[in-house]
């Protein structure tokens, strides 16, 4: 038996009374709310372990028997009171208080039945707010398997007749049974206010006794939650309805009902009284099915465990995404190379073919060959997030955060954003205090996101020996200490400002810790198919327009002059040489003729106006000007470095890193030097180079101050590090 | 005795709670209220903060926290004992 009051077949219901509705979906974290709503509109939305990564506004649609019902898909909370920038918008969305969404015509509650003691709470004040509801207790089985069996008609009743259906969400069992509940409610009458706290409602009722029901005066639910938790923004509200009388009302009603107690404390004391009693009630144990996995999983959260496990977590995830990149990596730069040449073939030199091969393939190929490293990335933040281990990680961490004033609160946004700062910005809703967010959001973007191994790679693979010093490859240290420098650079950024612009109380870590589970491959493919769009999307527009647009700099003008001193050298060489060596001279004279070119183009006579500024840390002005072009999307510098050198490049140089390390200045020193390179490095680790990044800075603080700051800071801190690396290291070298 | 007394394996009833700070109270929320029963289940190294089970649900707080509840202890969990 899963469902109560299914006796009414959907037929049965006249069609011109199924209105279109919206329904909200709300339950717990991690109560396998997103795969019911994935389950019941087919609309691809991310679920995950971490309460609170559903962030967004998700709405779907669900077909009851062709009747469309719309869900939306609310972040996860515990209760009415909000405690985080997440959980308010879903009290604001249920209460109807959010400008642009109409308040739910009725409420799709879900429950975890392993939790049911937490879950029954929530459950109580939304029966409360008397809308048409249904509820869907999921995990049925997992909570028979740790022996609990459940009496669904009783639950049912206890709530107040709201119809209980069991889903298993994954397989899809009961669904049929909910959807004939859901169309039953869509057309059902409200229910009668119900109140499990009646002494609550009878002193709000109290408050607004005499006022205009139909006004815009706050509604019962309104007053009930402002006198638990001491709202100004209610008690305002109720003052502009009932005039100031009624503040003393007010003290009084809270000094009879909570007696000097926190209202929330009293509340949660007489919530959970009668859940007690209810799980007696509705709940019987059965013998549990004792289960290896439980018992290794146990052990594995103990402390000694966990932190081994979460360095061998760590160092697999960094393992991976360069050693089982690399034969992918090849395979694409193999194609993109070939690519050029055959194209090279079949078009005739001139402008056409320098746009496709050096500007086009040169440019967006260079950025594509590190999709493989950048999918491996995300593919296990993915899974970490999916299978609750962010958490863990964030349990083991947080008292690591603390001379830093955080919290482990921090450490999932900031674990995420070494795949992008972008979604770890995001993240940050989950966190409680406002101070410690945004710490925590200015410390992301120091993280090495994956737009910046394309940088790394290419300068290390060029610049650093692949030399092993006993069991460690150099070109590995480097990478490690690049990563260490942007951990040191968001740990420093955090720690200063919680000493001082967003100086606070200490954070606490009160966090629910959701049960390790296996990862939903489905889930984890659609996330992981969403990056690859969303990366293609950009190698595609932004990397193709800027490649293009760096080539047509490197291109244009074409100077008469330097065509004529080219011919002259041409018929030059011809008369003189012969066989071997007159190609080679030609060889010569084409390089120098596109070297020429190259200076006297729109993009040499940018980078040398801005050559000056970047003189003290050794760059030419190719470099200055593909930092420069860099600024929009960081990535883009590799793509710009590959069409820039590509213009000029002898032909026996077929990588890009090879013509980087025989660029030479004008005096015919090498521009890469050492010192120069790992400045350039540490230039590319704290820079801000991601106008995404200062977007969504923007919108998760609701101010241009932050992301200016950021942004400034960063630079400032990006070019200090680099002068500084590049002054030392070449006085120690000479 | 309050919960931060408490030693891995440990099972215990909930009897007073100075519910003063904001933090205590989102616990109450989370169904820490008197008269719950807890189990101790682990701390993360260094012993701070602590993970305990709340009927079902795995709640983590720091110390600070946990001494703001009094408990009574009920002896341990058997299957938790006999691991630990």
């Amino acid at each position: 038996m899963s469902s109560v009051a299914a006796s009414i077949p959907v037929d049965a219901i006249p069609r011109s009374r199924r209105a279109r509705a919206t329904f909200a979906l709300v339950g717990n974290p991690n109560s396998g709310k997103s795969t019911l709503f994935n389950r019941l509109t087919g609309l691809r939305q991310k679920t995950a372990n971490y309460p609170g990564v559903t962030v967004e506004k998700h709405i779907g649609t669900a077909l009851l028997d062709g009747t469309p019902l719309d869900l939306i898909d609310l972040p996860g909370i515990f209760s009415l009171t909000p405690d985080s920038a997440d959980e308010r918008i879903a009290v604001e969305v249920l209460l109807g208080r959010v400008a642009g969404t109409p308040e739910p015509d009725g409420i799709l509650a879900v429950v975890d039945a392993t939790r049911l003691y937490q879950g029954l709470y929530l459950l109580q004040q939304l029966a409360e707010i008397g809308r048409p509801m249904v509820v869907v207790l999921t995990m049925a089985d997992a909570a028979a398997r740790l022996g609990t069996r459940f009496d669904i008609e009783k639950l049912s009743a206890k709530l107040g007749e709201i119809p209980v259906v069991s889903v298993v969400a994954t397989t899809g069992k009961g669904l049929v049974d909910l959807k004939r509940e859901l169309a039953l409610a869509m057309t059902a009458e409200p229910r009668p206010l119900a109140s499990f706290w009646p002494p609550l409602r009878a002193a709000a009722q109290q408050l607004l006794s005499g006022a205009d029901t139909g006004s815009a005066g706050p509604g019962l639910q309104e007053v009930e939650r402002s006198l638990v938790e001491e709202d100004p923004v209610a008690t305002e509200r109720l003052v502009a309805l009932q005039g100031p009388d009624i503040v003393t009302q007010i003290e009084k009603a809270r000094a009879e009902l909570f007696q000097g107690e926190p209202g929330l404390a009293v509340e949660a004391r007489h919530r959970y009284g009668w859940i007690r009693g209810v799980l007696d009630e509705v709940q019987s144990a059965a013998p549990p099915i004792a289960r290896w996995g439980s018992f290794v999983v146990d052990w594995m959260n103990r402390p000694y465990p966990a932190t081994v496990l979460f360095f061998v977590v760590m160092a697999l995830v960094f393992q991976a995404v360069f050693a089982w990149a690399t034969p992918f990596m090849d395979l694409i730069d193999a194609a993109t190379t070939g690519l050029g040449e055959s194209i090279r073939q079949f078009l005739p030199d001139g402008v056409l073919q320098s746009l496709i091969v050096d500007g086009v393939i040169a440019g967006v190929g260079s950025v594509i060959i590190f999709l493989p490293q950048i999918l491996i990335l995300f593919l296990f933040i993915i899974l970490l997030e999916d299978t609750g281990y962010l958490a863990r990680a964030a349990f083991l961490v947080d008292r690591a955060m603390r001379p830093v004033g955080l919290s482990g609160q921090s450490v999932i946004p900031l674990l995420s954003s070494f795949a992008c700062a972008v979604p770890g910005i995001m993240a940050t809703r989950a966190i409680p205090d406002r101070r410690d967010r945004i710490a925590t959001i200015l410390a992301a973007p120091f993280l090495t996101c994956s737009a910046r191994l394309p940088v790394y790679a290419l300068l290390i693979a060029a610049f650093v020996p692949s030399q092993t010093i006993g069991v460690v490859n150099l070109q590995g240290i480097v990478l490690f200490g690049l990563y260490m420098l942007g951990i040191a650079g968001g740990i420093g950024t955090a720690l200063v400002l919680r000493r001082s612009a967003l100086r606070g109380p200490k954070p606490n870590f009160v966090l629910a810790l959701p049960a390790f589970r296996l990862p939903n491959l489905r889930t984890v493919a659609i996330a992981l198919l969403d990056r690859v769009k969303v990366f293609l999307r950009r190698a595609g527009t932004v990397i193709f327009l800027v490649a293009v647009i760096v080539w047509a700099l490197a291109y244009f003008p074409r100077s008469a002059a330097v065509e004529a001193d080219a011919a002259a050298a041409r018929a030059v060489a011809e008369a003189s040489y012969a066989g071997v060596e007159l190609t080679q001279q030609l060889a010569r004279v084409d390089n120098e003729a596109a070297a020429a070119h190259l200076e006297q183009s729109a993009l040499g006579r940018v980078g040398k106006v801005v050559e000056p500024v970047f003189t003290p840390l050794g760059w030419d002005w190719k470099i200055s000007a593909a930092v420069i072009a860099g600024f929009p999307a960081r990535e883009v510098v590799v793509a710009v470095l590959g069409t820039i050198y590509a213009v000029g490049a002898e032909a026996d140089e077929s990588s890009l890193a090879d013509r980087l390390r025989s660029a030479r200045f004008a005096d015919g020193s090498r521009v890469f030097t050492l010192p120069m390179v790992l400045g350039l490095l540490v230039f590319y680790a704290w820079c801000l180079q991601c106008v995404a990044t200062l977007a969504v800075i923007r919108r998760e603080t609701n101010s241009w101050r932050w992301p200016v700051f950021a942004w400034a800071y960063m630079t400032v801190l990006g070019y200090l590090g680099a002068l500084l690396i590049y002054q030392i290291g070449s006085r120690i070298a000479a | 005795m309050t919960l931060a007394d408490l030693r891995r394996g440990d099972r215990a009833r909930i009897e007073s709670i100075d519910s003063r700070d904001k933090s205590v109270q989102r616990l109450m929320t989370m169904g820490l209220v008197e008269g719950a029963e807890v189990v101790y289940l682990n701390a993360s190294l260094g012993g701070d903060p602590l993970e305990l089970d709340v009927y079902g649900m795995s709640v983590s707080l720091r110390r600070e926290q946990a001494r703001c509840f009094g408990v009574s202890r009920m002896g341990a969990k058997p299957d938790v004992q006999r691991r630990g």
